[in-house]
């Protein structure tokens, strides 16, 4: 791999809104290339990170993202994550990334059955992937959630599966760091609210780590980790292959 | 084809609306009877809703200019410049009765229509805030319309990307029949960038963007906006349109590059009276003609007639000018969002609004005289019976004093109308966009200006029952208080749009209170150097003849050199000293104490004085911007001890989310835990006539108060900015409870946990 800025594709589905904010907060990093790439085409640009936003991708007047994984793109990025890529989808995207089969597991209407925007208590529940790197073992990330169908759930013996291969990266806590009523904003299974794939180059979540970028602006920074674990990563394997 | 020869007559027309003189008009403009289809236009255009025939004489008098104003009234929004080239496009309109029919719909479309305004200019919409009045939550069907006009903005505006940062909702029996939804919306656009709804142009084609025409909301401004509720409002249900954000959002996408690529003349949106005001309204502002071909709009339904293609309010729909050299061009860019584009006439030089259906002459209307002459009505106004001159005398038995001043607090902070509104704002998206510095919840909200060290702040207000005991008094204080939520947060207040719902113009007394309204607003908006750069009337507010609350509410816009000095509500450190700047009277009359302790309203509100509220306002923007204050915080509803809870109540919250456990450890330097209050009134109780009532030193309203907390060492320098202005040393900021005394002798003192728990108890009146 050729060195030079670390090039994030952000791609836009035409109800995507939260593709300005992730181009913007990965801008806010020195080194970094982003790009969007559009919905209807199928050239990643040569992307080494792809980034799929939040938003409503086709209206999700059916489920949510059931519609966006059947997009000319994002058969590009199933093969992109096939070949190892890295690619993270938020929200909207870890819909998108679910109903496209490359995480397991599904989301469903939150149990308050009402969209809920709400500052959460995230906790790192592993270090082991290349989206959380930066971050500490059990550190807690505050960051906004913003949805209307972000209850996560999943068969028991997949999530036996997942626990045991570390698939769990992120939960909903208290301020504490503990699980406990009132922490989990969507009624999520185990209080997941961000898994990675088996290979570990997949990882959705639902909270917005694009809206905490900035310590002077209401979403703080705390999603700054995430960015860096995946710039740390695209350098560290270009640094190998130098 | 029939409809040619299908003239109208008299009957038609009153079906329609319309009166025998506004008839006979229409005949001597057309100088014939006029087609079925012309009738149609004539009774949308000159609907109160689309002509303002009642409120245009009055409206004159409002301030409307000033350095800073690039747009005032008369476009789709108004457009105010905030520096380094960046401008915003404000605006607010009401869509009540849609929603008092279909709560979930009538308020998505709200949202959407207030939206495409801003858009429509070519700014890019970066906040909305909505204004909401229902009748008292014990009734179910207040809660259903609470429920599904929150979900309806929160899924309109939400799926937009557009964040909705607060707003503000109010409870009163007099909202029961018809509540109120007032979206308000702003957009940021570079002041080069305006593109304004002027057809020009002969030959250039006139072509239709978006989504397809159907029969929803047939008639919705003429049926709806101008008439009063009674038994037949479940009938009306057709007349409300059905939203679809997604095809908004990639309208804004579509339009926005259209604009900023120059692609076209001129854009207009459809809303109320969809095609027939949009191309009446472009081809009379430009002095030109317009043919329009009803037969070339794409329809979701094939049979509908000329007449009723014209008046669809069919929603996500844009009218746009466009060249024959850009027609390609726009082409393609509606093509890549997936929406229709369709030309569907011309630019010509008739300065007639002519409707075509397969080749034959439908309408043909002179349109300057469609839009200049219609009729204005000025009804006779009557002072109403129920005003009274002087304060309400509270010694007289009809106030006893309460034994417990504390329970007295929990009961006003657990109130509906000042309880918090996190169950609604909650279910808003106020953080899309990365601009948003503060969220819902506190006086003001707060955006950046990305690229630059501005700020932008955003405040809507209005006491619908200060202004029904006295609406020149009620409507000058929402201005000013919308200015002071603005100036606590830091922002200097820069311009109002408004949106004034009132019930039926037709009566006298309305209409007393209407003009009362208007004088109140001018005179505030020149005092407080605010102009009226947009808005909206909202008559026949009334259900079964029985009219809301006089309620103009007062959308402000303040702006800020450096966004970095913002400030909040929240007490922030143990020992910092907390100040009441402005006179301490507080009235009983109209104030929530009295709705809640005493179950009545009456009385009158007292006058703002406007030079000190100026003054007052200048001082605490000059000590934030100094950097001298840790919050700042207007008293309203509950008085000065309901703004002490919100702020010790604040304390405890990081961004909105109040932590679970209050005794863990804080992530954010003084916060995390709640912090307290020990106050001492003075001897403020000695006011109002009611010397001794230590009550209403703490639960009575008025005007000009702010609550500041300043760090001990910065006490001297503030008192020196300060100087002549009224205020007094109160107390310091404490521990874990808000304890009151009044000269020494102890009041109350409450947890604070307590006063949470009051303050956050509204779902529980809503399960």
């Amino acid at each position: 791999m050729s060195s030079g800025p670390v090039r994030f594709g952000v791609v836009v589905f035409p109800g995507s809104n939260c593709d300005a904010d992730s181009h913007h907060a990965i801008s806010t990093f020195p080194g970094t290339d982003v790009r969007y790439l559009w919905h209807k085409d199928t050239d990643l640009q040569g992307v080494q990170a792809v980034i799929l936003p939040g938003g409503f991708s086709y209206g999700d007047y059916l489920r949510c993202g059931a519609i966006a994984r059947f997009s000319p793109i994002m058969q590009s990025v199933i093969d992109f994550a096939d070949d190892g890529g890295l690619v993270m989808g938020i929200c909207n995207g870890f819909q998108t990334l679910v109903e496209a089969g490359l995480l397991p597991g599904g989301l469903i209407r939150n149990t308050g059955l009402k969209f809920v925007c709400r500052y959460v208590n995230l906790r790192v529940e592993t270090t082991e992937t290349p989206f959380t790197g930066a971050c500490e073992q059990g550190e807690l990330l505050r960051i906004v959630v913003k949805h209307n169908e972000g209850n996560y759930t999943v068969d028991p013996d997949t999530l036996a599966r997942m626990k045991a291969g570390d698939q769990i990266v992120l939960r909903y806590v208290n301020a504490a760091g503990e699980r406990a009523d009132g922490a989990n904003p969507n009624g999520a299974l185990d209080d997941i609210a961000g898994v990675c794939n088996e290979a570990r180059n997949v990882f959705g979540m639902m909270p917005h780590p694009e809206n905490s970028v900035e310590a002077d602006l209401a979403g703080g920074a705390d999603g700054r980790k995430l960015f860096q674990s995946i710039i740390d990563t695209v350098l560290r394997a270009a640094e190998v292959t130098a | 084809m029939t409809y040619v020869n299908r003239t109208a007559d008299l009957a038609a027309a009153i079906k329609l609306g319309l009166t025998e003189d506004e008839y006979e008009h229409i005949k001597r403009i057309q100088e014939r009877e006029p087609t079925y289809v012309e009738l149609a236009i004539y009774s949308l255009m000159w609907s109160e809703h689309c002509s303002y025939k009642h409120s245009r004489p009055i409206l004159g008098r409002f301030p409307t200019s000033g350095p800073r104003i690039l747009q005032g009234p008369g476009e789709n929004a108004g457009i105010i410049d905030v520096g380094d080239g960046w401008a915003v496009a404000m605006k607010v309109e009401s869509h009540n009765h849609p929603s008092a029919v279909e709560p979930f719909q009538g308020a998505a479309t709200g949202v959407g229509g207030i939206v495409r305004d801003i858009f429509t200019m070519g700014a890019r919409p970066c906040v909305s805030m909505d204004s909401l009045r229902f009748g008292e939550l014990t009734e179910p069907r207040q809660r259903f319309l609470l429920d599904g006009v929150v979900g309806g903005i929160a899924h309109y505006g939400n799926c937009l990307g557009i964040p909705t940062i607060g707003g503000e909702i109010y409870f009163e029996p007099s909202y029961e029949g018809n509540c109120l939804v007032n979206a308000m919306s702003a957009g940021l656009i570079r002041t080069d960038g305006i593109v304004r709804a002027i057809a020009s142009g002969v030959g250039n084609h006139v072509v239709l963007i978006g989504s397809k025409t159907g029969r929803d909301g047939i008639g919705g401004a003429s049926v709806l906006a101008s008439q009063e509720f009674d038994e037949t409002l479940e009938e009306k249900r057709p007349s409300v349109q059905v939203g679809d954000p997604f095809t908004e959002k990639k309208l804004i996408e579509a339009c926005l590059e259209l604009i900023h690529r120059k692609l076209v003349v001129s854009m207009q949106d459809l809303g109320a009276a969809g095609l027939t005001s949009s191309s009446s309204e472009m081809s009379s502002k430009g002095f030109v003609g317009l043919d329009i071909h009803a037969d070339r709009v794409p329809l979701r339904e094939a049979d509908m007639e000329p007449w009723e293609i014209m008046i669809s309010e069919s929603q996500e729909r844009m009218l746009a000018i466009v060249t024959e050299e850009q027609l390609a061009d726009v082409r393609e860019v509606c093509e890549r969002w997936d929406l229709d584009c369709t030309v569907i006439g011309e630019v010509t030089d008739s300065k007639m609004l002519r409707i075509h259906w397969h080749g034959e002459r439908v309408a043909d209307i002179p349109a300057r005289r469609l839009a200049d002459e219609s009729p204005v009505i000025r009804t006779p106004s009557v002072k109403p019976g129920y005003l009274v001159d002087d304060p309400v005398t509270v010694d007289d038995g009809s106030y006893p004093r309460p034994q417990d001043l504390g329970a007295a607090l929990t009961q006003l902070l657990a109130a509906p109308n000042i309880a918090s509104k996190r169950w609604a704002w909650e279910q808003y998206d106020y953080i899309v966009q990365a601009n948003t510095v503060q969220i819902p919840g506190s006086d003001a909200a707060v955006l950046r200006i990305k690229d630059t060290q501005r700020g932008i702040a955003f405040s809507n207000d209005c006491n619908g029952r200060h202004c029904y005991l006295d609406p020149y008094r009620g409507s000058k204080a929402a201005v000013a208080e919308a200015a002071r939520n603005l100036s606590c947060a830091g922002a200097l207040p820069v311009a109002v749009t408004d949106c004034l719902n009132f019930g039926n113009p037709e009566k006298g007394e309305i209409y007393w209170q209407f003009e009362q309204a208007v004088e109140g607003i001018a005179e505030a908006c020149e005092a407080l150097d605010t102009p009226v750069v947009s808005g909206n009337v909202s008559f026949y507010n009334e259900s079964f003849g029985q009219a809301i609350y006089p309620t103009p509410m007062i959308g402000m816009l303040g702006i800020y050199d450096d966004v970095s000095i913002h400030l909040d509500d929240a007490f922030k450190a143990e020992g910092d000293v907390i100040v009441v700047l402005g006179p301490e009277a507080g009235w009983m009359d109209g104030s929530e104490y009295q709705k809640i302790a005493y179950g009545t309203v009456a009385g009158r509100v007292p006058d703002v004085d406007l030079q000190l509220e100026a003054e007052l306002q200048a001082k605490v923007r000059a000590a934030v911007a100094a950097r001298l204050l840790k919050s700042a915080h207007d008293c309203a509803e509950g008085g000065l001890a309901v703004a002490l809870a919100e702020c010790a109540i604040a304390s405890g919250s990081d961004g909105g989310a109040v932590y679970a456990d209050p005794d863990s450890p804080a992530r954010v330097a003084g916060r995390g835990r709640w912090l307290g209050a020990d106050v001492d009134l003075g001897a403020t109780a000695a006011v109002a006539g009611a010397a001794g009532r230590p009550d209403l030193a703490l639960f009575g309203e008025a005007p000009s108060r702010i609550v500041v907390s300043v760090a001990p060492e910065k006490l001297a320098a503030l008192e020196e900015l300060l100087g002549g202005l009224p205020h007094r040393v109160a107390g310091r900021v404490t521990g874990a409870d808000l304890r009151c005394t009044m000269e020494g002798e102890e009041l109350f003192t409450v947890p604070v946990s307590e006063l949470h728990s009051a303050y956050e108890s509204l779902p529980q009146r809503l399960a």
